[in-house]
């Protein structure tokens, strides 16, 4: 079925497909990668910002037969540029999970360094890798049986609402919904799809003081995997997305009240 | 014939040659950057503002962003909490003429390319007086490392590992030496800081910094063509841009010396 033309084409299966990963740095990048490599993806390109400091698992991912990793900071857009240049031909889904997180809204903390580092990569990240990846992966929606198929961003349930303990981050992810819309309505002519992930808060070292329940990396990646699979569009992964999902369809106002609280 | 006419000639002819101590300035030269609970410094990023096209016709040029402390930069006293206090402390308001000085350079770099973590010790400075001459107030001293040769691989030049970075700078006696003894102007370093890569496990952390700064001498960093001066006798030449109150600050660092 996996090569069923028309399936393919309804769907944006990643088996024998070109995926760029942007950030494996991260625990939800090192699932997401080795999801997409159990499911049958041909090449990932995985993205390490900063390539000086090497990370935990980078041997692990390194060791992966379909990987290959290299420097990609989507903060630089001279970097962006040239990443596109080399492989943005041949990528057939991008998946962008490049995050920044730190806790705290408005009064927590001083400053705007940081909520400026948050919109840098959340928001213009998305920006330049959509300027850049954009056009050749619209150019090859139709390019045979591997063709450009899908563009996947990892936003936050915060998107919808905002998270007042986590206030800036979840502002970043707005914009970055918001932007990741006029994405979609750009690659839809084009038959690219673009698959937008709400989960709640991620199993990670920047939600440590959050209590449980937190998506785990590997069951976000095996959604983002089923999504494609799929052909979803909007995928809410976990029981704390669901759950804010559900409220924020019946009354936001009221979500925004309880969130205040 | 006066000095500055002698120094117009020199450079007119060829005799008195300027040498380039800086690093470009670009988004892939390798940037400080903290622990990640911490504030960060920005890392130089460029955006073209129009180029000769519909953004503007007849005109080429660009917006950058970085943080005081990028590339080729200055370190002033106020930078570090040991010097926050002193007169004159940022590189609006240090007086001018200390941007210009004699350089002595420490060739350290048949150490530095044995041992990552080389320490400058007085011991060493002796010995380089003993065979050189003795390094005169109000000059810039100069750790030659070699380590620029590696700035084109961010990798070797930030040389992290599981316990941090690992490039050469001086110990806490040879700063001090330098500070009480001799008197210098500052200090200079190939490297990402102008102490140590494993500084912090020195007392006090960071000696360069906290002695230098804390004397109102200033820090130099990220040189290059070191290896192009003579041990004494040449001039440098280091102005920061004049922000107010700033910490430090990008700069072009230009050496003169008379060439053979």
């Amino acid at each position: 079925m996996a090569e069923d033309r028309q399936l393919r084409e309804f769907t944006c299966d990643p088996k024998f497909r070109k995926v760029l990963v942007t950030d494996g740095k991260t625990g939800a990048g090192q699932s997401l990668v080795k999801a997409l490599a159990a499911a049958g993806a041909d090449l990932i390109w995985v993205g390490h910002s900063e390539p000086w400091k090497k990370f935990a698992g980078f041997d692990e991912l390194k060791a992966l037969p379909q990987v290959t990793l290299l420097p990609l900071d989507v903060t630089d857009s001279k970097n962006v540029r040239e990443v596109a240049a080399e492989i943005g031909g041949k990528v057939d889904i991008l998946v962008n999970n490049a995050e920044y997180h730190r806790a705290y809204g408005i009064s927590n903390r001083s400053g705007v360094d940081t909520a400026r580092a948050e919109m840098d990569v959340n928001y213009f990240g998305l920006l330049r890798l959509a300027q850049e990846f954009g056009p050749a992966m619209r150019g090859r929606g139709a390019d045979g049986l591997a063709s450009a198929t899908a563009w996947v961003n990892l936003l936050s349930i915060y998107a919808l609402a905002n998270f007042p303990p986590h206030g800036t981050f979840s502002a970043s992810k707005a914009a970055a919904h918001s932007l990741a819309q006029c994405l979609r309505a750009e690659m839809r002519p084009a038959g690219v799809r673009v698959i937008n992930v709400f989960p709640g808060p991620l199993d990670d070292e920047w939600n440590q003081l959050l209590p449980p329940p937190k998506i785990a990396p590997a069951a976000l990646a095996n959604a983002v995997v089923k999504a494609l699979r799929e052909g979803v569009e909007d995928v809410y992964p976990g029981d704390v997305a669901q759950e804010w999902l559900a409220r924020w369809r019946d009354n936001p106002k009221a979500l925004e009240k309880e969130l205040s609280t | 014939m006066s000095a500055l006419e002698q120094l117009a000639k020199g450079l007119a002819a060829g005799k008195i040659k300027v040498v380039d101590l800086t690093e470009t300035l670009s988004p892939e030269f390798p940037h400080i950057s903290l622990p990640p609970e911490m504030g960060q410094a920005w890392p130089f990023r460029i955006e073209e503002v129009s180029h000769y096209d519909e953004r503007g016709p007849a005109w080429y040029w660009n917006n950058f962003s970085c943080g005081e402390h990028t590339g080729t930069h200055f370190d002033a006293p106020i930078h570090w909490v040991s010097g926050k206090d002193l007169p004159n402390n940022a590189v609006d308001s240090i007086p001018p003429e200390r941007f210009i000085g004699p350089a002595f350079v420490i060739d350290c770099s048949k150490q530095a390319a044995k041992d990552p973590d080389f320490l400058l010790t007085k011991r060493f400075l002796l010995d380089w007086e003993k065979r050189h001459e003795r390094i005169a107030p109000r000059s810039w001293v100069l750790m030659r490392t070699d380590w620029s040769k590696k700035s084109a691989d961010p990798v070797a030049y930030q040389n992290y590992d599981e316990t941090g970075q690992h490039t050469p700078g001086p110990d806490t006696d040879a700063v001090r030496f330098l500070v009480e003894e001799r008197d210098i102007l500052g200090f200079g370093t190939e490297s990402i800081g102008t102490d140590a890569g494993q500084a912090y496990h020195l007392r006090p952390p960071y000696p360069c910094h906290y002695y230098m700064h804390g004397a109102g001498r200033y820090g130099l960093q990220c040189l290059r063509n070191l290896d192009q001066l003579p041990a004494t006798g040449a001039i440098v030449v280091a102005a920061p841009l004049k922000i107010r109150n700033g910490s430090g600050s990008p700069l072009r660092v230009l050496a003169l010396m008379e060439s053979k």
